[in-house]
């Protein structure tokens, strides 16, 4: 009589490995969108660090009159407010850093893309970018200002001279990645130079202008404080050097928040943008 | 059975490739990629090119595009219908912008010869049903599989119109399920407008099945080995035409000859 198939036993030390929904990514499937769970968690990290913070404070871990716990700084900031000298503050440094960031970042793209598409501009400009990059941009506020005194005008170009090298050298670097499969299709269907600006280099060097803005804006934010150590009686660099000379480190505090909120927004914001205009990168 | 043969002898030259000679220098070597390759394709000829890897088939496509220049001889190309571009390339590789939908890739030829936008989605609607992919309109390359995007590659060279199809191995990446039923709808299409077609393909089956004559290059440098005239009737089916006693001694023929200058590029290659 024929005998039943009896499988092989499984040997003692196999074992089944198993492929479901978040064993590969190590993302536990669940109601939240990965979208929505990374904004939380980049919501989240600041105020888990300001709570770490408040309790290190409180515990007497540290002297609270050179790091003061954060709702001592909320009420100095509430202090700050409620006298209009923050709000006049804020604007006078949000103006610099948007107008520097404008004047610097258009012009910067622009010549970002034409060194990437055309060898001639990217042999002229070369050289030029190579040899004046390395010039700290702060070291360009005193002459500013003895060209144009004082005001804001030297301030927004500082800031927009920090700006304009990083959208600059990033714009060129992302065009000269695009795949040359992409030109010579272009070329192929009869793209003009400017379509082949507008429907190749700018599209494809998108990516990496998002990395020079970005970076150029926190570059701002940087500059912004140094050069309204001088000359301003406005902004937040202004506030760091007013408490530094009343000897109210709370404020300081205040400045330096307001700076770190101003660089997070900022960033945020561009993120937001990228997101929207780099459809292609995330779908 | 319908036998729409038409004599080759009495059309006109579309393409008239006189002596062409490739080199590419570098800084390190020269690399001679062509050497005195004369041929003539005629008006409405679906022209294959077959030869061994290396041996310069996309080379002489993109001097046929004049997106190279060749080093010596001549490329005469006549174009009637200047209001149509000339020449239109499907490339080897991958070449569906990333940073564009499926439909935006299909109408970007037309977008740039300002095709009014009505228009212009008509043409790209019908295309992108041709190769099957309607319901990716919307869709990013980077949303598709290899073969879809080379048939979004495929359907922008369509929809374009041009008088001349320079194909360089348009189906090579694709399953050959898909690859029959486009081989099968490129002869439909062209054996309904007759387009002048330059093709490059590595399957002798393919060259058979859908040109009128086949060129042989030689290993590396490619000269012309020979060219094939395929007096297959038309129009062809592709299930049924192998079938045909003919179609196995062609294949015997050009294989013999075909084997001979892979086994010399291999040799070359140090194999
Ligand atoms: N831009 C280039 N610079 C230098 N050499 C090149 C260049 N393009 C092609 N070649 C050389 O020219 C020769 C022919 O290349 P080509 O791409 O035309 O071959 P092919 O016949 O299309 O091969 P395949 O069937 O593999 O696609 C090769 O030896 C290649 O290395
Ligand atoms: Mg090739």
């Amino acid at each position: 009589m024929a005998q039943a198939f009896e499988p092989p036993a499984m040997p003692a030390n196999a074992h089944q490995v198993v492929r479901a929904p978040g064993a590969v990514t190590g993302i536990k499937q669940s109601r939240l969108s990965k979208a929505t769970r990374d904004r939380i968690l980049q919501i989240g990290s600041p105020l888990g660090l300001l709570a770490l913070w408040e309790v290190i404070v409180l515990a007497g871990m540290v002297n609270s009159r050179f790091l003061p716990a954060p709702t001592q700084i909320i009420g100095s900031f509430w202090n700050l407010a409620s006298t209009g000298l923050l709000y006049l503050d804020l604007k006078a440094s949000l103006y610099r850093i948007l107008m520097g960031f404008v004047i610097g970042v258009v012009p910067g793209m622009v010549i970002g893309l034409s060194m990437g598409l055309f060898p001639i501009v990217r042999t002229i400009f070369d050289p030029v970018v190579s040899a004046t990059y390395p010039i700290p941009k702060l070291a360009l506020l005193p002459l500013f200002m003895l060209i144009f005194g004082l005001g804001n005008l030297e301030m927004i170009l500082v800031i927009a001279s920090g700006a304009i090298y990083l959208v600059l050298i990033n714009t060129a670097a992302g065009v000269l990645e695009i795949s040359q499969i992409y030109w010579d299709v272009a070329k192929d269907l009869g793209a003009s130079w400017w379509d082949r600006f507008t429907t190749v280099a700018l599209p494809g060097a998108l990516p990496l202008i998002f990395t020079g803005l970005k970076l150029s804006i926190g570059m701002a934010v940087l500059l912004i404080v140094a050069a309204e150590s001088d000359g301003a009686n406005h902004g937040v660099g202004f506030l760091i050097w007013r408490a530094y000379d009343i000897y109210d480190i709370k404020q300081m505090y205040v400045a330096f928040v307001l700076l770190s909120l101003m660089g997070y927004v900022f960033t945020v914001v561009l993120n937001e943008i990228e997101r929207w205009l780099v459809k292609w990168r995330n779908v | 059975m319908v036998t729409s043969l038409i004599n080759s002898e009495k059309r006109q030259v579309s393409i008239q490739v006189k002596n062409i000679s490739k080199r590419f220098k570098t800084r390190k070597n020269i690399t001679e990629a062509l050497t005195n390759v004369s041929v003539d394709v005629k008006e409405g000829e679906f022209f294959c090119i077959v030869g061994p890897s290396g041996c310069g088939k996309t080379t002489l496509l993109r001097i046929l595009a004049g997106l190279e220049e060749q080093t010596d001889g001549e490329i005469i190309l006549s174009w009637h219908n200047p209001e149509r571009p000339l020449s239109t390339m499907v490339f080897q590789e991958q070449s569906a912008y990333p940073w564009l939908t499926v439909e935006q890739n299909v109408e970007y030829g037309l977008r740039l010869r300002k095709v009014p936008k009505s228009m212009r989605r008509q043409i790209t609607q019908e295309w992108i049903e041709k190769v099957g992919l309607q319901g990716f309109e919307h869709h990013y390359p980077g949303q598709l599989s290899g073969g879809m995007k080379q048939r979004v590659a495929i359907a922008r060279a369509f929809a374009n119109d041009p008088e001349i199809l320079l194909m360089d191995e348009p189906f090579a990446n694709l399953d050959e399920q898909t690859k029959i039923l486009m081989q099968q709808e490129l002869i439909h299409i062209w054996e309904g407008n007759r387009k002048t077609v330059v093709f490059i393909t590595h399957s002798i089956d393919e060259a058979i099945m859908m040109g009128d004559r086949i060129m042989m290059l030689t290993a590396h440098p490619g000269r012309v080995k020979q060219v094939f005239d395929i007096d297959l009737p038309r129009p062809r089916n592709i299930a049924e035409i192998r079938a045909n006693p003919h179609f196995a001694e062609l294949f015997t023929g050009i294989w013999g000859l075909l084997k001979i200058e892979v086994e010399n590029a291999r040799i070359q290659n140090g194999h």
